[in-house]
């Protein structure tokens, strides 16, 4: 607030950079392969997942390792629904019903701190999975469903319009009232509600939230799979991904998270095609060395390397 | 009920109980200590089966008798893993919260390591060798011998490390440092070191776990994964940082698991995670956590 | 008129009582005192009264109206603000922030941005903290963070503010420093309960002094009267 004489430019440079990109988004699958196509269409996924469990978990430091679970419902909503329903309806219902389970796990989880909150979040999703499974195998007799098919660019356009939707609401959330209240519950969950912060409710609304564009994400994604399953749909890989990304990237904000996500799923598509038998150990090593190395991130290195630079012209 | 099946439930439920309980002990060790909530200790299960898998189809090693290999060697690459690896984050990170969220995520980065590795080395199919596999008859039910031995074993090991926890000087210590990290090191615990074995112990009781494992069932590079939710879930049911509880969660939820076992078999892994969610919500704290 | 006050207000932890049944009320405009050593409860009877847990049985009452069991957001919302004995600031965040906090969710009324912000401007010119605005919170020195606390409290404009042992840890410049403080803040209409264990900052200042022991009010009167209390100077003394 005291800066705003600094961020002005710096918030209309954001803008104009924010408005060729979107010039650009657009206007690819004119120009670029499909192959193209369906990478960005990957990435905007990932910067769904990554943003989204960052806009709850960033803040008030409570690691959720459910997003498989929100994502996994939109997934197999669309499944269920899709040859009913039309697509833009069943969108909505990904998201909304991943929105009301969430608000669900929310109120009963309440109570949950650190560690404890995390592996909560984690043993619901596999729950999810194994009973979704199981529920194929007994019930359903046939494990997995097909999906309605959509053509590749309007999964790419509707992906693009969640991207942008997630960050909007991302930018709002963290810029408001709202956004001061979730950091001060990650700083100290006691003094904030002693200072007249519903902490529950704000807790609650803000996963809630988070979790509508999972929810919507994976209804749109499951289109472009056309076959999915519970191990698919709910693969923990979708839990610990967005968590990866978010601290390669920078936790901290909303562009470390979108270049986390970007980089992250890029590294694993050229891995997969350069090293088609060692790319899932040299990513482990990568991510292994995210954690030790970059705990800031990357954005994080631009504060070390003027640090060093400081430190050179001091000299 | 027929007294067969009771003593099948039952002993059945106790050999699996006693696999678990070891894995359970060794993550207790490592979240309750190190505390590191480590994702990849079904991986040091399946090290340690493949280890006693490749001894004896390699070698003709006597898999009981390749436990004195495969132990230690499992030990060393949990301590060195500690060391390099856990220390480092250690060090680094702002916070326990903090500390606790990284290593978590970085055994789950060393799981994909340590699963590909031997995937790359394996391969994904199912292995398996015979080993004592004639079937004994005890009180009229039947098993298989192996499975006995295994239990046996289990016991042993544990009774044995149970031993070392309560009445050696280190094992006290270690018990010390679940409890209250600061106070043990001003009674001069020598953190660090305790830490690293301690990280290797756990390592070691989910290699042993493994070892006996592969005298029973069939392996592969990916059957770590749901032992180490089983495990996760021991602990907490014995309490967070309570090694002697784990011991008891894992014989809780080996009982357990037999008996849904028998009324409905795809339904174990699901009754387990049900559990689970209650226990977190109703008494975080565990059956035996203060 | 009794701005707070306590019935039969009792915590039990498991078998042990932490506050075994204590009846206490606070005047408007009063600087009360609550001492006792370690382990008396103290900081659980505050616990208690700003809604951090709720009394295994008793009532409390905040301007007549029954608030126990009440969740702390809201009672801060009908006027009570407090301190906490291990100071938990927003340590990320500025000064002027975590004062900002405080007018934007405690007052009860939807506040401007920038009226807020003039707001925390004036109140930390009041507590003294103004050169520090745009520092963090994690590093200011200890006695600056008491400060703090104390601004971010009374931004959320209560009527009554709890100070847990907010002398702890500082130097006899501090002290007089913070006592003068509490005048000012209690000058201003405020009614203050605090917890101390510096027995001359408390004795100078208050108008009453409570005295628990084991959980239980042992004592009740003005400071000369609690100085020359036999029961308190065992307690202090030991026999």
């Amino acid at each position: 607030m005291d800066s705003v004489g600094r961020t002005i430019p710096k918030r209309f440079l954001s803008l104009v950079l924010l408005f060729l990109a979107l010039i650009l988004f657009a206007a690819a699958p004119r120009y670029a392969s499909p192959y193209h196509i369906i990478q960005l269409t990957s990435i905007f996924m990932y910067i769904v997942l990554t943003v989204s469990w960052a806009v709850f978990s960033g803040p008030t430091q409570y690691m959720s390792l459910a997003s498989a679970a929100f994502f996994g419902i939109g997934i197999y909503i669309s499944a269920i629904l899709g040859k009913v329903l039309f697509l833009p309806v069943v969108i909505g219902l990904g998201g909304l019903i991943s929105f009301l389970l969430a608000l669900l796990v929310g109120l009963s989880s309440l109570r949950l701190r650190g560690m404890y909150f995390t592996i909560f979040t984690f043993g619901l999703s596999e729950l999810i999975r194994h009973f979704v499974l199981w529920w194929e195998v007994n019930e359903t007799g046939t494990v997995g469903r097909w999906v309605v098919g959509v053509n590749p660019k309007v999964v790419y356009y509707v992906m693009l319009i969640i991207v942008l939707m997630t960050l909007a609401a991302a930018y709002i959330i963290k810029r408001s009232k709202f956004g001061l209240a979730l950091r001060s519950i990650g700083e100290s969950e006691e003094a904030a509600d002693h200072i007249g912060i519903n902490v529950n409710a704000v807790k609650i609304i803000t996963f809630a939230i988070s979790t509508f564009f999972m929810g919507a994400a994976g209804a749109i994604m499951a289109t472009r799979w056309t076959y999915i399953d519970p191990s698919i749909a709910f693969n923990p890989l979708f839990s610990f991904m967005p968590v990866l990304m978010a601290i390669f990237g920078g936790i901290g904000h909303i562009y470390g998270q979108i270049l986390g996500a970007a980089v992250l799923t890029l590294l694993a598509d050229v891995l997969l095609t350069k090293f088609p038998y060692y790319y899932m150990l040299l990513y482990g090593i990568i991510l292994v060395s995210v954690i030790v190395f970059l705990p800031q991130g990357v954005i994080g290195l631009e504060g070390k390397v003027k640090g060093l630079w400081k430190g050179e012209l001091a000299k | 009920m027929d007294v067969t099946l009771l003593l099948d439930m039952v002993i059945g439920g106790l050999i699996m109980g006693g696999l678990y309980a070891l894995i359970a002990v060794g993550l207790s060790l490592q979240y309750g200590v190190a505390r590191v909530l480590n994702v990849s200790h079904g991986e040091f299960i399946m090290l340690g089966a493949f280890a006693t898998y490749s001894l004896y189809t390699l070698f003709g090693i006597n898999p009981l008798l390749s436990l004195v290999i495969s132990g230690p060697l499992v030990l060393m690459i949990g301590f060195v893993i500690h060391m390099t690896l856990f220390q480092r984050l250690r060090s680094s990170s702002k916070s326990m919260a903090a500390f606790e969220g990284n290593s978590l995520l970085a055994a789950f980065g060393l799981l994909f390591i340590i699963q590909n590795a031997a995937l790359l080395v394996y391969g994904p199919d199912i292995k398996g060798y015979s080993y004592l596999d004639n079937t004994v008859n005890l009180f009229e039910a039947l098993f298989a011998a192996n499975r006995l031995v295994a239990l046996l074993f289990a016991v042993v090991i544990g009774v044995t490390f149970y031993l070392f926890l309560v009445r050696t000087r280190l094992g006290k210590g270690i018990r010390a440092a679940a409890q209250d990290m600061n106070t043990a090191q001003l009674m001069g615990v020598n953190i660090r070191r305790v830490l690293g074995l301690c990280f290797g112990l756990g390592a070691l009781m989910a290699g042993i776990a493994g070892s006996l494992m592969s005298m029973i069932f069939e392996i592969t590079p990916q059957m770590g994964l749901p032992y180490t939710i089983i495990a996760i879930i021991a602990v907490v049911l014995g309490g967070l940082g309570n090694i002697l509880g784990s011991l008891v969660g894992g014989l809780i939820l080996g009982l357990i698991g037999n008996i849904v076992m028998y009324i409905h078999p795809g339904l174990s892994l699901i009754a387990y995670y049900i559990l689970f969610l209650l226990l977190l919500l109703v008494k975080p704290t565990g059956i035996l956590g203060k | 008129m009794r701005i707070l006050e306590g019935e039969g207000v009792k915590k039990y932890f498991g078998g042990l009582a932490a506050v075994a049944h204590v009846d206490f009320y606070i005047n408007q405009g009063e600087i009360v005192g609550l001492i006792g050593p370690n382990g008396a409860g103290k900081t659980t009877l505050f616990n208690l009264i700003s809604g951090s847990l709720a009394p295994t049985s008793g009532i409390i009452r905040f301007k007549d109206e029954n608030i126990t069991g009440l969740k702390p957001h809201q009672i801060c919302k009908r006027g009570m603000a407090r301190t906490f004995q291990l100071v938990k600031l927003f340590g990320e965040m500025t000064v002027l922030e975590n004062t900002l906090l405080g007018f934007l969710f405690g007052t009860g009324t939807v506040v401007s941005n920038s009226k807020a912000k003039r707001e925390s401007l004036e109140l930390l010119e009041f507590v003294g903290l103004s050169a520090m605005k745009k520092v963090l919170g994690k590093e200011l020195t200890i006695a600056n963070q008491k400060r703090l606390e104390v601004a971010r409290a009374l931004a959320t404009k209560p009527e009554l503010l709890l100070l847990d042992e907010v002398m702890a840890g500082l130097n006899p410049t501090e002290i007089a420093q913070g006592t003068e403080l509490i005048r000012k803040i209690r000058d201003k209409g405020i009614t203050i309960f605090m917890i101390e264990h510096v027995m001359k900052a408390i004795m100078d200042i208050s108008d009453r002094i409570i005295v628990l022991h084991y959980g239980e009010k042992i004592a009740e009167g003005t400071p000369e009267e609690i100085a020359e209390n036999r029961a308190v100077i065992e307690v202090y003394l030991g026999t």
